[in-house]
């Protein structure tokens, strides 16, 4: 049976593509970006095929050469494993659908390491998502950081030293994790999630297992860009190369949240994870600081990416709140927000890859109503994209908000509400003032005619991508009762 | 005849137009057939409903559910109907004006004037049919949102500020909105709108039903005009008068009064309302926002500011109707829905043809200037003196029920403050018609009466103000119909 093996076949897809991808590209270099395409493209749809596989017939457990945990290594598909899988391959494969162009203009010389290591970066996300193994984890945790720094220096001038400053910090937080992960092994002896899940209430108020609680918390919290962990993300979401950037930030945060999710819903699961001190709610209010930090500074911004990436602090903010309320409908409201700020990112990143693709530049000060003539469909994406991250119904981003509005409420958390609701008005004010500036005249410039402007919209192979995540921004919002009662299942308790 | 999927059309037949218009923009005369064509297709469905609504029926329809246990659902209720009607009715008249005013003043961007204004009469109509408190917040939201490019419509300074302010007030109230309604849901586990309410099964602290109501009142308060969250109205006088007419004399601002009439009579319901002594909040905040928007109203010099106080004022009048708890107050203030519509809406048309055909906006500047503009005066002075409440137009028939409800509730403030609003209406009206008819003016000798696409409108309007005046049933038995929706809410209690 083949669909026993998807979850490794997924994994093996990336592997085998950040391979084929060098040996390839040394013979054409034109043959990576359809190769990094239809790898992702693969995996895509396997993802699918497991997800659709465990809804019918529950979690999928394999075992690497059929030695059975705790001797040897499995990979869990389950629920909360699959959807982020899903979601990640799925905006991934858009990406790298969009990513030829930017790239080949953008560094030339060096596409064929960025697909390879883009393919690796890839392989080592899906394997911290599926791996059921803690010290495994934390390999391809490696991996793709690794990768992950490589690509973000692959970029501007800065870039590298953006690179390195996330090297640093990233490397201290993996060793946190890692030192987290021996804590638990000394007292538990095993490594396996599932294992030390049936264990860790013997131990839950050893001091060594709260230590590695906080310890993995802080760790993995770095890569998630929690507040105050956040330092190394906006220079690096700035000044990496526009492909690089529409990858890594709606997909990189993303896999941090989900070893939070797995680490406190379900290793340590909520009483644990609060046994000793109110560690769930500490997490919360950070989250909370984040939002609310993220979208301040995204309105002192006027570079677009850098805008972004601070708004980026502030949404992966919403999904640690979520994870923090740590009831069935704060967890749904996290997870969609999970997929729909995944969309929205990628969408928006890659409208700022748009502009820089035809202005040479995204600073939101030069921005006028010239664009709205020459490039009608990334800004009517752009519209779309906005009032989604405002929480406009009947767009993607207002249910996330809703669920999670509703999580607040089920726990009387009502410090948590009030942060949902400001944020969404801070986040209209950084979106309606660039939606300000591209749709009407400058008033203090005068009459600059938008009529001279000739329409100048990008190519296919990134209007499309673009496009195409902004229409499902409206999809997801009307069909978010389905996915939302997918989600209300995956809820551990 | 199966009728359930006619409110659906209803909404959407302004949606799809945005299409045609958007396409023949390059085409005026085409482009604006299809807005009268919506228009009156519109007003067509809605009009199907309207025998329905008079027997006291609805139409459901559910669509497709937007999170688990709660449906994109309509629901065309006799209120609903009620207020799409109007609404709808009055888009004809606005998009013949529009076109005379559009073109009359030269404007910019017209295709996108008259797009955004297809939006907004979708989302009007949609807040009409709502049936649930979930699907009310996304055409909420989708009205705030098309009415934007409507007030900032000059793209000058002042409407950019004004677009702001409108921005921060609306998206704030849209907020408050989904907070009480998430508050609202995890009490009573629905939010179906029903007669009578749907906290009757539930009983709650009540500092918790305060705060509930408290932030509902800042959600709907602030499209109503309630003051002090009023601010925004008066500097969307930026928009273009066609706009000022039907969406912040009509659509958007009675949105607003109609969602406290949803809140007050569909959510809270009336019992519980006046248990928990929430109507007094209404009723010291609507009282006082009618005597202070008055005296703010003299202080105005700029036509349409006078006329956005004298709105903010005349909202409260409906809040007002709505808070006295009395059926004959609600059956009031719903009838001032009506009223205050064909009245306002007149007079707005009056300061739009004023300025496209006079270039004057300052009220010091009308001197003289019904000699040249007989008829749009004559309409002027019929709404005036109807807003100041003088028989037989039709604000004195709201009014009327409005002191009546007042005095059904053994309560005498709100009289006094109705008689003392008449006044105050007079006061700052009569000046306008002083100066227009009998002060001598100056420069007006090339000038005659505004185009025939504005002023035939301006006078279909005063006659239907007079008309309604005189016969409140005249046209599809809205009086009865107001005093049916009043009733339902009521008697909830006995079968």
């Amino acid at each position: 049976m083949i669909e026993t093996h998807l979850p490794a076949l997924i994994a093996i897809t990336f592997l085998l593509f950040s391979m084929l991808i060098p040996a390839f590209g040394l013979y054409k270099r034109e043959l990576c970006q359809p190769l990094a395409v239809l790898g992702s493209g693969i995996a895509a749809v396997l993802s699918l095929w497991g997800f659709v596989q465990y809804l019918n017939h529950g979690a999928i457990r394999y075992f690497f050469g059929g030695w059975e945990p705790p001797i040897g290594i499995e990979f869990v598909y389950d629920g909360l494993s699959g959807f982020f899988i899903l979601v990640i391959n799925s905006v991934a494969f858009f990406v790298f659908i969009y990513s030829g162009l930017p790239a080949r203009s953008e560094f030339p010389q060096k596409v064929m390491p960025y697909y390879a290591l883009a393919m690796l970066m890839m392989l080592g996300f899906n394997g911290m998502v599926m791996t059921g193994d803690l010290f495994n984890l934390y390999v391809f945790l490696e991996i793709a950081s690794l990768s992950g720094y490589a690509l973000i220096a692959i970029g501007e001038k800065q870039a590298p030293y953006a690179a390195f400053r996330y090297l640093i910090i990233g490397t201290a937080g993996g060793t946190l994790y890692l030192l987290g992960v021996g804590f638990l092994y000394t007292v538990t002896g095993t490594l396996n999630i599932i294992d030390m899940t049936a264990m860790l209430p013997v131990y839950a108020e050893s001091p060594a297992v709260v230590a590695a609680l906080i310890l993995m918390i802080v760790g993995i919290g770095v890569k998630a860009a929690l507040f105050p962990m956040h330092g190394w993300l906006p220079d690096s979401y700035t000044y990496a190369a526009t492909s690089s950037t529409a990858l890594i930030a709606p997909i990189g945060t993303k896999v941090a949240a989900y070893i939070l999710f797995r680490i406190i819903l379900w290793l340590f699961g909520i009483e644990l994870t609060d046994a000793v001190a109110p560690l769930s709610y500490i997490v919360g209010v950070l989250a909370c600081i984040g939002i609310l930090y993220g979208s301040i500074m995204a309105i002192a911004q006027t570079e677009m990416k850098r805008m972004l990436a601070y708004s980026s602090v502030s949404q992966i903010g919403y999904i640690i709140m979520g994870l923090s309320l740590a009831n069935p409908l704060g967890f749904a409201g996290a997870m969609l927000h999970v997929l729909n700020h995944a969309i929205m990112k990628a969408c928006l990143f890659m409208i700022a890859g748009n502009i820089r693709m035809k202005e040479g530049h995204s600073d939101i000060s030069l921005f006028d109503d010239s664009y709205r003539k020459k490039y009608p469909w990334t800004m009517a994406s752009f519209s779309i994209a906005a009032i989604s991250m405002v929480g406009l119904p009947p767009l993607a981003g207002f249910f996330s908000k809703w669920y999670l509005a509703l999580g607040t409420i089920d726990n009387s958390n009502w410090l948590f509400l009030a942060v949902i609701l400001i944020s969404s008005l801070l986040n209209a004010v950084y979106f309606f003032r660039m939606l300000e500036k591209v749709y009407m005249m400058n008033p203090d410039k005068g009459q600059k005619k938008p009529a001279d402007a000739e329409y100048n919209e990008v190519k296919a192979s990134m209007f499309w991508p673009t496009s195409i995540l902004a229409v499902s921004l409206i999809v997801i919002g009307f069909a978010n009762a389905a996915i939302v009662g997918i989600l209300l299942n995956i809820f551990p308790m | 005849m199966d009728l359930s999927f006619v409110p659906l059309l209803a909404i959407l037949v302004s949606l799809i137009v945005v299409i045609p218009i958007m396409l023949s923009s390059n085409k005026p005369n085409l482009r604006e057939t299809w807005t009268i064509l919506a228009a009156v297709i519109k007003f067509g469905l809605v009009l199907m409903l309207l025998p329905g609504a008079i027997e006291g029926k609805s139409v459901e329809l559910h669509l497709v559910d937007l999170a688990p246990g709660l449906p994109l659902a309509l629901n065309a209720d006799p209120m609903g109907v009620f207020f799409a009607v109007i609404a709808s009715g009055l888009w004809i008249f606005t998009s013949f004006y529009s076109i005379g005013y559009v073109r009359g003043s030269g404007e910019h961007k017209q295709t996108r004037y008259f797009a955004s204004f297809a939006v907004c009469l979708s989302a009007t109509i949609g807040i009409a049919f709502s049936a649930n408190l979930l699907t009310f917040i996304l055409f909420y939201e989708m009205l705030t949102v098309a009415t934007y490019p409507l007030v900032i419509h000059n793209e000058k300074k002042e409407g950019i500020n004004a677009g702001r302010k409108y921005l921060a007030f609306t998206l704030t109230a849209g907020l408050l909105l989904v907070a009480a309604s998430a508050l609202v849901y995890h009490y009573t586990g629905t939010l179906d709108f029903t007669p009578g309410g749907i906290f009757t099964e539930v009983e709650l602290p009540h500092t918790t039903m305060l705060i509930i109501f408290v932030l509902f009142l800042g959600a709907v308060g602030v499209k109503a005009g309630i003051m002090p969250i009023h601010g925004w109205l008066p500097a969307a006088m930026a928009a273009p008068t066609p706009v000022s007419a039907l969406l912040h004399a009509v659509a958007v601002v009675k949105s607003g009064v109609f969602a406290v009439i949803r809140v007050v009579g569909y959510v809270f319901g009336v019992d519980v309302m006046g248990d928990y002594g929430l109507n007094d909040i209404l009723i010291i905040l609507s009282g006082s926002t009618i005597i202070l928007a008055s005296l703010i109203a003299f202080a105005q010099d700029n036509l349409k500011r006078r006329l956005a106080y004298s709105t903010v004022g005349h909202l409260s009048y409906i809040v007002l109707g709505v808070a006295l708890l009395t059926p004959t107050g609600m059956t009031g203030g719903i009838m001032h829905i009506a009223a205050h519509a064909t009245m306002k809406i007149t007079l707005f048309f009056c300061a739009g043809a004023i300025y496209v055909n006079l270039h004057r906006t300052e009220i010091s500047n009308l001197n003289g200037i019904a000699k040249v503009m007989p008829w749009t005066m004559g309409a002027f002075a019929v709404g005036a003196m109807g807003l100041a409440g003088i028989p037989p137009i039709n604000g004195f028939f709201s009014k009327w029920n409005l002191i009546l409800g007042s005095l059904e509730g053994d309560m005498v403030i709100p009289v006094i403050v109705l008689v003392v609003s008449g006044l105050l209406n007079v006061g700052y009206f009569f000046p306008i018609l002083y100066r227009a008819y009998f002060k001598p003016g100056e420069g007006l000798e090339k000038y005659g009466e505004a185009s025939p696409l504005m002023v035939v409108p301006i006078v279909i309007t005063a006659a239907l103000s007079i008309l309604f005046g005189l016969f409140p049933n005249l046209f599809f038995n809205f009086f009865d119909l107001a005093v049916d929706i009043s009733a339902t809410l009521f008697n909830t209690g006995s079968p």
